[in-house]
C-alpha cells in the first residue's frame, strides 16, 4: 500500500505515477470494499481491506496483493466500473491505498461523482486504445504514465493516448473546484430565493429549517 | 434533450444556480441520513467549522447495522452501538429528527419515509444511498448521493448535480397472476442490462404501471438503480393522493386541496419530449430469477441458464465469472435447485403487501427440512400492521423467523449472513459476490412469493404452482 502520498488537495493538472491493470467488467462497489468494512465512522482504515473478499480467492495473486503494484498509483480498469451501492467508502478504500487517478472504459455513474467530489479523476478511453494501453504497460509494467487533463492525453514516454474526461470534470478539477462545498454555500440568498418558490415548503406546507 | 417531463419540470423548480462547467446547484426538499454514510459527513462538517445549513429538512434513522433478533441497547457488536451512538450525537447536537428503535417510525430509510408521507410529489429526495431512486414511485426525483454530498446537503441543503437524460418505460397490458413488480423490474434488468440507464432517469409509465399499487410501484422504482438509472420514477395520479392521505406528515385540511392541486401539474405533459423510450408489454412477464452476480443476469423461472456465447459479447465473461462461482451449469433449468436460506424483507420487498404475498404461500405448509427461512419488515410500522393482521402467527406457524426490522441480510451488515457457499432464495436487490456476508455465499433475488415458495418447498419453484 501506497499511504505516504498526500491525498488530493488543489487544482489537480496531472497525475503521474505507475499503473496496473485490474480486469473484468462490472466490479462493484461491494467487491471494492465489502459491506462489513463499512462498519466504521471514520475512512481512515479502509485502504487495508479493498477488495478483500476478491483478494482472498486461492491461487490467485490479485493485482491489489502483487508486490510490483505496491507504489502504483493509476488503476486501468475495463467497463462500469465501480456500478451497485454509492457508498464513498470504495472510492475512499482506493483512496487510501493509493491509487490517485482511474483510467477506464466506463464508469457507474455514482462512483465517478463520489471519485471527483475527492479529487480521483476517473477518464475514460475507449476499447481498442485501452487494449494498447494496457499492452504497453504489460510490456514495460515500472514505467510511468502521465493522465494530462489538461490535454486530455494519456502519456509515456514515447506514446500517447486521447481520454475523454468531459468538460465539467475537467474544468472542476483544473480550477480545484472539484470539491463544492465552499461553491455551494456561498450561494445563501439564492438558496433562500429557491425555497421560498417550492410550494412545499410555503404554499401548503409551514415552512421551517 | 428531454423537456416538459415530471424530471424537468422539478429539475427546474429546485434549480438554485448553474455551476461553472455545465453543473446544475440543485435544492434538496428532503434528505434522508442514516448510520452508515452519515458520520464521516458530520465530521467533515465540523472539521470545515460548518452547521447543518436546514436541519428541518433531514430525518435521520438507523437500518443498516441493528440486529434482528434483540435490540436491546447495547447492542452485542460494539462497533454497531458506536455507529448508532454516533448517530444519535450527531442529530442530537444538529436538532435533526431521528427515528430511533423503539419510536414507532424506526425501519428502513426506504420504508419509513413513504409510510410516515414525508415522501411526497414534486420533491428532490436525497440519501447517501443508492436505492433512495425508490422514493421516484410518488412522483418525486429522488437519487443516492455520496458521503461527501450528504456532507455538502447538510451544509447547503444543495448539491452539484448535472442534469440526467430521460427514458420513457411504456408497459403495455397487466401483471398475469403469480408475476410481481419484482418480477417486472428484473425482467427490464434482464433485458435492458446493468448498464442502460446510465446518465438517464427512468419514467415508468402506461397502463400496467398505472395499475399497480404504491408498494409495488416502489419495488420497481427502487430497483432503477440496478439497470444504471440513478432515479426512477412514476407520474403521481389518484393512487398516490390516496396513498398519502391521512399520513402524519401529509398536509392536512386546506393544505392538503393545494397539494393535491399542486402535485396535478407536476405528471409528464403530453407534449413532453424524451431522450429515449422503449415498450415492454407487462402481460408477456414470467416470474423472473437471477442466477448470476447482477442483477442482469435473470431468466423466466422456466427457462434454461443461457449458453454463454448466446450473450452479448461483452457480457459473456461475467457470465462464465458467474456460472463459476454459482457452481451452475449453462443449459439447465434454475428450477428444482436446492435453496438453503430464505430471506424476506429490504427496502425492495419489506412491505406490508410483500409480506401479505409470502404469507398466502406461507399459509397451511412448512419451511422445508434443512432450510434457515426469515422474515424481516421494513419497519415498525410495517412489522404492527402485519402482526395487527396475524401474519406473524402464519409464518411463525409455518417454521419462519420473525424478526425485527432493518436491513438485515439484504447486505449483512449486522449478525444475518450466509455461511460458506450458501445459497439463499432472497426478495432483496443484489445478488453480487459476497453480497450478503459470506465471501462465497450466492444468492437468487426474486419475488417475496418465490421466496416463501422456495421455502415451503426447499427449492426454486415457480410459485404459480403453489397459488391456489
Ligand atoms: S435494505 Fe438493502 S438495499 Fe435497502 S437500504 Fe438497506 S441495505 Fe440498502
Amino acid at each position: 500500500m501506497n499511504q505516504n502520498s498526500k491525498f488530493p488537495k488543489g487544482p489537480i493538472k496531472t497525475i503521474t505515477g505507475m499503473s496496473f491493470h485490474l480486469s473484468g467488467n462490472d466490479i462493484d462497489t461491494d467487491r471494492i470494499i465489502p459491506a462489513r468494512f463499512l462498519k466504521c465512522i471514520s475512512f481512515d482504515a479502509l485502504g487495508d481491506h479493498v477488495f478483500a473478499d476478491d483478494r482472498k480467492e486461492p491461487n490467485k495473486n490479485h493485482p491489489f496483493d502483487d508486490i510490483k503494484n505496491t507504489n502504483k498509483s493509476i488503476l486501468i480498469v475495463d467497463k462500469n466500473f465501480g456500478c451497485g451501492s454509492s457508498r464513498e467508502h470504495a472510492p475512499q478504500a482506493l483512496m487510501r491505498w493509493g491509487i490517485r487517478g482511474i483510467i477506464g472504459q466506463s464508469f457507474a455513474e455514482i462512483f465517478y461523482g463520489n471519485c471527483l467530489a475527492l479529487g480521483i479523476p476517473c477518464v475514460q478511453i475507449p476499447e481498442p486504445e485501452i487494449l494498447s494501453l494496457i499492452n504497453s504497460i504489460k510490456s514495460n509494467q515500472m514505467q510511468d504514465l502521465s493522465i494530462n487533463i489538461q490535454l486530455q492525453k494519456i502519456l509515456t514516454n514515447d506514446q500517447s493516448w486521447n481520454i475523454e474526461i468531459g468538460n465539467e470534470s475537467r474544468e472542476m478539477l483544473l480550477s480545484g473546484e472539484w470539491d463544492a462545498t465552499s461553491k455551494l454555500i456561498s450561494q445563501t440568498n439564492k438558496i433562500n430565493i429557491t425555497m421560498e418558490n417550492l410550494p412545499y415548503l410555503n404554499k401548503f406546507q409551514n415552512f421551517e429549517c | 434533450m428531454s423537456t416538459k417531463t415530471l424530471y424537468d419540470k422539478i429539475w427546474d423548480l429546485h434549480t438554485v444556480s448553474e455551476l461553472p462547467g455545465g453543473s446544475t446547484q440543485l435544492f434538496v426538499g428532503l434528505h434522508l441520513i442514516h448510520e452508515v454514510t452519515s458520520p464521516q459527513a458530520f465530521a467533515a462538517l465540523e472539521e470545515k467549522g460548518l452547521k447543518v445549513f436546514c436541519p428541518k429538512r433531514t430525518i435521520a434513522t438507523v437500518d443498516h447495522i441493528v440486529p434482528t433478533t434483540s435490540q436491546s441497547r447495547p447492542f452485542s457488536d460494539s462497533l454497531a452501538e458506536q455507529m448508532l451512538q454516533t448517530l444519535e450525537e450527531n442529530c442530537s447536537k444538529n436538532s435533526i429528527n431521528f427515528f430511533n428503535i423503539g419510536s414507532g417510525q424506526q425501519g428502513i430509510v426506504h420504508v419509513i419515509a413513504p409510510e410516515t408521507g414525508l415522501t411526497q410529489p414534486g420533491m428532490t429526495i436525497a440519501c447517501g444511498d443508492s436505492h433512495t431512486s425508490t422514493h421516484g414511485a410518488f412522483g418525486s426525483i429522488a437519487f443516492g448521493i455520496g458521503t461527501s454530498q450528504v456532507r455538502d446537503v447538510l451544509a447547503s441543503q444543495t448539491l452539484s448535480m448535472k442534469k440526467l437524460k430521460v427514458k420513457k418505460l411504456w408497459f403495455d397490458g397487466r401483471l398475469k397472476k403469480g408475476v410481481f413488480a419484482k418480477d417486472l423490474i428484473l425482467h427490464v434488468i434482464q433485458k435492458l442490462g446493468v448498464k442502460d440507464g446510465v446518465g438517464f432517469a427512468y419514467e415508468f409509465a402506461g397502463p400496467a404501471i398505472e395499475r399497480l399499487t404504491m408498494e409495488e410501484r416502489m419495488t420497481v422504482c427502487n430497483m432503477a438503480i440496478e439497470g444504471g438509472a440513478r432515479c426512477g420514477y412514476i407520474n403521481p395520479d389518484q393512487k398516490t393522493f390516496d396513498y398519502l392521505k391521512e399520513k402524519p406528515y401529509s398536509p392536512k385540511g386546506d393544505e392538503w386541496d393545494k397539494a393535491i392541486q399542486w402535485w396535478k401539474t407536476l405528471a409528464s405533459g403530453k407534449d413532453a419530449k424524451y431522450d429515449e423510450e422503449t415498450k415492454f408489454d407487462a402481460s408477456k412477464i414470467s416470474p423472473t430469477i437471477t442466477w448470476g452476480i447482477t442483477p442482469g443476469q435473470a431468466i423466466e423461472i422456466d427457462a434454461l441458464l443461457p449458453k454463454p456465447e448466446s450473450l452479448n459479447k461483452s457480457d459473456q465473461q461475467t457470465a462464465l465469472d458467474a456460472y463459476k462461482y454459482m457452481n451452475l451449469k449453462p443449459g439447465t433449468s434454475i428450477e428444482g435447485l436446492d435453496i438453503d436460506v430464505c430471506f424476506i424483507g429490504s427496502c425492495t420487498n419489506g412491505r406490508l403487501s410483500d409480506l401479505q404475498s409470502a404469507a398466502e404461500i406461507a399459509k397451511d405448509r412448512h419451511v422445508a427440512q434443512g432450510v434457515k427461512a426469515f422474515v424481516v419488515p421494513g419497519s415498525e410500522k410495517v412489522a404492527k400492521d402485519a402482526e395487527e393482521q396475524g401474519l406473524h402467527h402464519i409464518f411463525l406457524k409455518a417454521g419462519f423467523e420473525w424478526r425485527k426490522p432493518g436491513c438485515s441480510m439484504c447486505l449483512a451488515m449486522n449478525p444475518d449472513k450466509l455461511e460458506n457457499n450458501q445459497i439463499s432464495a432472497s426478495s432483496s436487490n443484489r445478488n453480487f459476490k459476497g453480497r450478503q456476508g459470506s465471501s462465497t455465499g450466492r444468492t437468487l433475488l426474486m419475488s417475496p412469493a418465490m421466496v416463501a415458495a422456495a421455502a415451503v418447498t426447499g427449492s426454486v419453484i415457480d410459485v404459480r404452482k403453489l397459488l391456489h
